[in-house]
């Protein structure tokens, strides 16, 4: 390319942010794998991380792991459907239906948490709903099915989006390709239409399970001060407790978690060959 | 039939989506503190939230940093797309592998991260401390909206005008920089809306004293919800309906001049 | 001709209210190659995808093999399709692709076995089977998808405009490649196009469409020596398309002078347009000529010039391997066997249809 006739010019360009990538993203991080692995004399240790095996800390990441889990499964499967439907509406002229349905993502985060604490708490607006209908009062205020609700109103849009995207992409004709060829509708998904959106299904997977495992606002605000999550714990050791050493330890066992993700998205990308 | 069950579904989707907002909404014209009952009609909590003084400082520093932020980091991110150009290939994907690690990596472990530097630093954490934090989870998100566009450049318009005697710089800007426009753009708009909606790499940054909207909303909540809350939640929610459908609409009349 | 495999029987389609065909009629013989010939627009891909399953027609039939199958699904039908852009699978290697069909089909992996290669020795692709579709070119991704519809036998198959996105030169080689695949599977193909040089090269039958109606339909050889209205005779090929009278019959005048035609049965003193093609037109010395003029412009197109002659206020079209300098002088003469005469279009919808040339 002859955008630069002097070979030093598009370095020197870069320079800033390559400056500014090193300072904000990698030492930052490499001070969290510091922290995590050395102790208050500074002297390496395993202590920091293998902590997450102690029960306490074992029991929050497995309840994390398992809410986690369970909203990413709830908002796949209140997704899919939905995008399928968007999709075969072929809204190439007004997207505005797809748009209402990713517009909760724009607004604050905090507020959309907030708007459920003030529909599920006991004197809240659902419990008066009821009432006032004569019928039993719910009581899932501080419990995981709250955090759990919590997640997927948060973050459904996270899922919507990329599996909107990746039906939406699949050729019209390809699907005609295949019921040529003599694919019923059940075959014709299973085969064609599930494969080539399972990008989009993975990306959605990874939008939605990584802010649910590591979150500490919904299950503080939703879930009361009883349910630890892995969030709130390494939260804590930044706020209250101050044991830095802890928390990066614990955030080291995070990153695991995100890079084991980052690990199955490449595989799956790479074998569904829709990667451009 | 699978028609209306298609559009049964549809139509319990956006009551799930939307009740919980129009209830926030209703709420905050509500004159009883209770949530559970309806006292009467009222724009007190509005009036409330326009005089309270804590609530005014947060949402002029999430502003502030917003605005900052989104300048920077696009012009930050957009230089180093146009710099990529004439990078090697090598250069070039370390560069896409840090500017991932944010993208990727848990928005807690980027804040904790980002507060050891400080610490570390020595930086009173504040309003500069929250500034450098979201310029460096801004900047990914510029350079994802700019890149596409870098890759789709046709350079023979470039060189037509230098064949035709523009100075490198006066024919970049003319032929060039007019087809990042709209990546660079989007790219504003996407940093900005990050920025704006952030909160868990603020709180981690923030330090004592210094409160953005986000940040007010979780120590206020705390406490215990008062109604001006619900006030400044229907405002938002107006308001970022509206700058949508704006951008919608602009977005639509570009595409329709195309 | 062979019999009557396919009958679309008053098809009528339209999208938003536009109508894009308009009482559609239209035979296909079996073991024929027919092309559907038309400029955009014209609803040759609409009568393709009705014949596929892809579109319902909202009055009409179509009758394949006997039986009515209208309302059947498209993969009930026993024809297959090559689509414009292949539309190959792209998360299946070669070998799934094609074997796609058989496999829903429950076909013995031996059997598939056998027909992948038998496929891939066909369309000259031996070796790729492993190969993901991404990595062949676009004429390779063409012969894949054929590959992939003819494994499954159909009696038809149906062509998409499939070699609109190649470049020329693979074009050609591709038009023989189908010719000679036509020739060894024996069934019948139906072909979309907007390239009339495609058409005549490799068809048995031309349905020439414009606006939702048939043309006209014939031989390749027909529809270019006998166009029978404005619009076929300018779609297919050069022309010089004159507005003329018909004196009597064999006798007719263009632009005042008299020419000796072959045509019968148009009437006395009533007005047709007359087609000759550029290559039809003698220039002779300007005493030999019917009606003379001046060459204005020239081009050499490699096996033929190409002249512009202003004669009797028209500019004419001529092809010939004897050159005429600009501003020479010269006769135009031509042969009674080379005047087509057409009928002038009388009802709006006809004139509609040769306004749009």
């Amino acid at each position: 390319m002859k955008l630069f006739k002097n070979s030093k010019t598009a370095p020197l360009i870069a320079s800033p942010y390559l400056a500014w990538a090193v300072i904000f993203i990698l030492v930052p991080l490499a001070m969290v794998f510091y922290y995590g692995l050395t102790d208050d004399q500074g002297g390496f240790t395993f202590e920091n991380v293998a902590t997450i095996a102690e029960y306490g800390y074992f029991k929050a990441l497995i309840k994390s792991v398992n809410l986690a889990l369970i909203s990413t499964a709830i908002c796949l499967v209140l997704a899919y459907p939905l995008g399928m439907i968007l999709t075969s509406m072929k809204l190439t002229r007004n997207t505005y239906l797809v748009t209402l349905f990713i517009l909760p993502m724009w607004m604050n985060f905090l507020l959309r948490t907030l708007t459920w604490m003030t529909l599920l708490e006991g004197k809240g607006v659902i419990n008066a709903v009821l009432t006032f209908l004569h019928l039993p009062t719910i009581n899932i205020i501080n419990t995981p099915s709250a955090i759990v609700l919590g997640m997927v109103y948060n973050f459904l849009p996270f899922m919507i989006l990329p599996i909107y995207n990746a039906l939406s992409r699949i050729d019209d004709n390809v699907i005609n390709a295949a019921r040529d060829l003599g694919a019923g509708t059940f075959q014709t998904f299973l085969r064609i239409i599930f494969p080539l959106s399972l990008p989009g299904i993975i990306s959605g997977i990874t939008m939605v399970f990584i802010p649910a495992l590591t979150t500490f606002a919904i299950s503080s605000m939703l879930g009361g001060s009883k349910i630890l999550l892995i969030g709130n714990i390494i939260e804590q050791q930044f706020t209250q407790l101050y044991d830095w050493h802890l928390g990066s330890g614990l955030s080291i066992v995070l990153m695991i978690f995100i890079i084991l993700n980052m690990i199955v998205e490449n595989i799956t990308d790479t074998e569904g060959g829709t990667l451009a | 039939m699978k028609k209306i069950l298609e559009r049964v579904y549809l139509a319990l989707l956006l009551v799930f989506m939307y009740a919980p907002i129009i209830a926030l909404i209703v709420l905050s014209f509500n004159s009883s503190k209770s949530r559970a009952k309806w006292g009467s009609f009222t724009l007190n909590w509005y009036i409330e939230l326009f005089s309270d003084e804590a609530i005014a400082s947060a949402l002029v520093n999430t502003l502030s940093i917003a605005v900052l932020a989104t300048i920077l980091s696009t012009i930050i991110g957009t230089a180093t797309c146009i710099a990529m150009i004439g990078l090697s290939s090598k250069f070039r994907s370390a560069i896409t592998a840090v500017t991932n690690i944010p993208m990727i990596n848990a928005d807690i472990v980027t804040g904790i991260s980002l507060m050891l530097l400080f610490r570390f630093l020595h930086l009173s954490s504040g309003f500069s401390t929250i500034l450098l934090a979201h310029i460096t989870f801004d900047i990914p998100f510029v350079m994802l909206s700019v890149l596409p566009r870098i890759k789709n450049l046709n350079f023979y318009v470039y060189e037509a005008a230098l064949d035709l005697g523009a100075t490198p710089v006066y024919g970049f800007f003319k032929t060039i920089f007019p087809d990042l426009v709209p990546g660079i753009i989007s790219g504003a708009l996407m940093a900005f809306t990050m920025s704006i909606d952030d909160f868990i790499i603020t709180y981690f940054t923030k330090g004592s004293g210094f409160e953005t909207v986000s940040t007010l909303i979780y120590n206020e909540v705390k406490r215990g919800i008062q109604p001006e809350i619900y006030a400044l939640s229907a405002i938002i929610f107006v308001v970022v309906l509206v700058l949508l459908l704006v951008i919608d609409r602009a977005q639509n009349n570009i595409a329709r001049e195309k | 001709m062979g019999k009557d495999l396919i009958t679309l029987e008053h098809i009528t389609k339209s999208y938003d209210g536009q109508v894009i065909l308009d009482d559609l009629n239209l035979h296909i013989y079996e073991n024929s190659f027919v092309t559907l010939l038309g400029p955009s627009g014209c609803g040759k891909t609409t009568t393709l995808r009705i014949i596929g399953g892809f579109e319902k027609p909202e009055q009409g039939r179509v009758i394949f093999d006997g039986k009515d199958i209208t309302n059947l699904a498209p993969n009930k039908r026993q024809l297959n399709t090559v689509f414009q852009k292949y539309a190959l699978f792209t998360h299946m290697n070669i070998e799934e692709n094609i074997a796609f069909g058989l496999r829903i089909k429950n076909k013995p992996e031996s059997y598939i076995k056998d027909k992948i290669k038998y496929a891939l020795k066909l369309v000259n692709l031996e070796g790729y089977e492993k190969r993901k579709p991404d990595s062949l070119s676009g004429g390779q991704q063409q012969r894949i998808a054929i590959a992939r519809a003819i494994v499954n036998e159909p009696k038809v198959l149906l062509l998409d405009e499939p070699l609109g996105a190649l470049d020329l030169k693979m074009r050609q080689d591709m038009q023989y490649e189908l010719k000679r695949l036509k020739e060894e599977l024996g069934i019948t193909f139906i072909y979309v196009t907007h390239d009339q040089e495609e058409a005549l090269t490799m068809s048995d039958h031309i349905v020439v469409m414009n606006q939702g109606y048939i043309q006209q339909e014939g031989s390749p050889e027909t529809i270019y020596n006998e166009p029978e209205n404005a619009f076929v005779a300018d779609f297919i090929g050069d022309s010089n398309i004159i507005r003329s009278t018909m004196i009597r019959d064999e006798l007719v005048e263009i632009l005042g002078s008299k020419f000796a035609c072959v045509d019968k049965g148009f009437g006395e003193n009533k007005p047709v347009d007359v087609v000759i093609r550029p290559e039809d037109v003698e220039l002779v010395a300007p005493s030999e000529g019917t009606i003379s003029g001046v060459v204005t412009g020239l081009t050499f197109k490699g096996v033929h010039y190409e002249m512009d002659v202003e004669a009797g206020g028209f500019e004419w079209l001529v092809h010939s391997t004897k050159l005429s300098e600009v501003g020479t002088q010269v006769g135009i003469k031509v042969d009674p066997y080379n005047i087509q005469i057409m009928n002038v279009p009388e009802s709006e919808d006809e004139e509609a249809i040769s306004e749009t040339v």
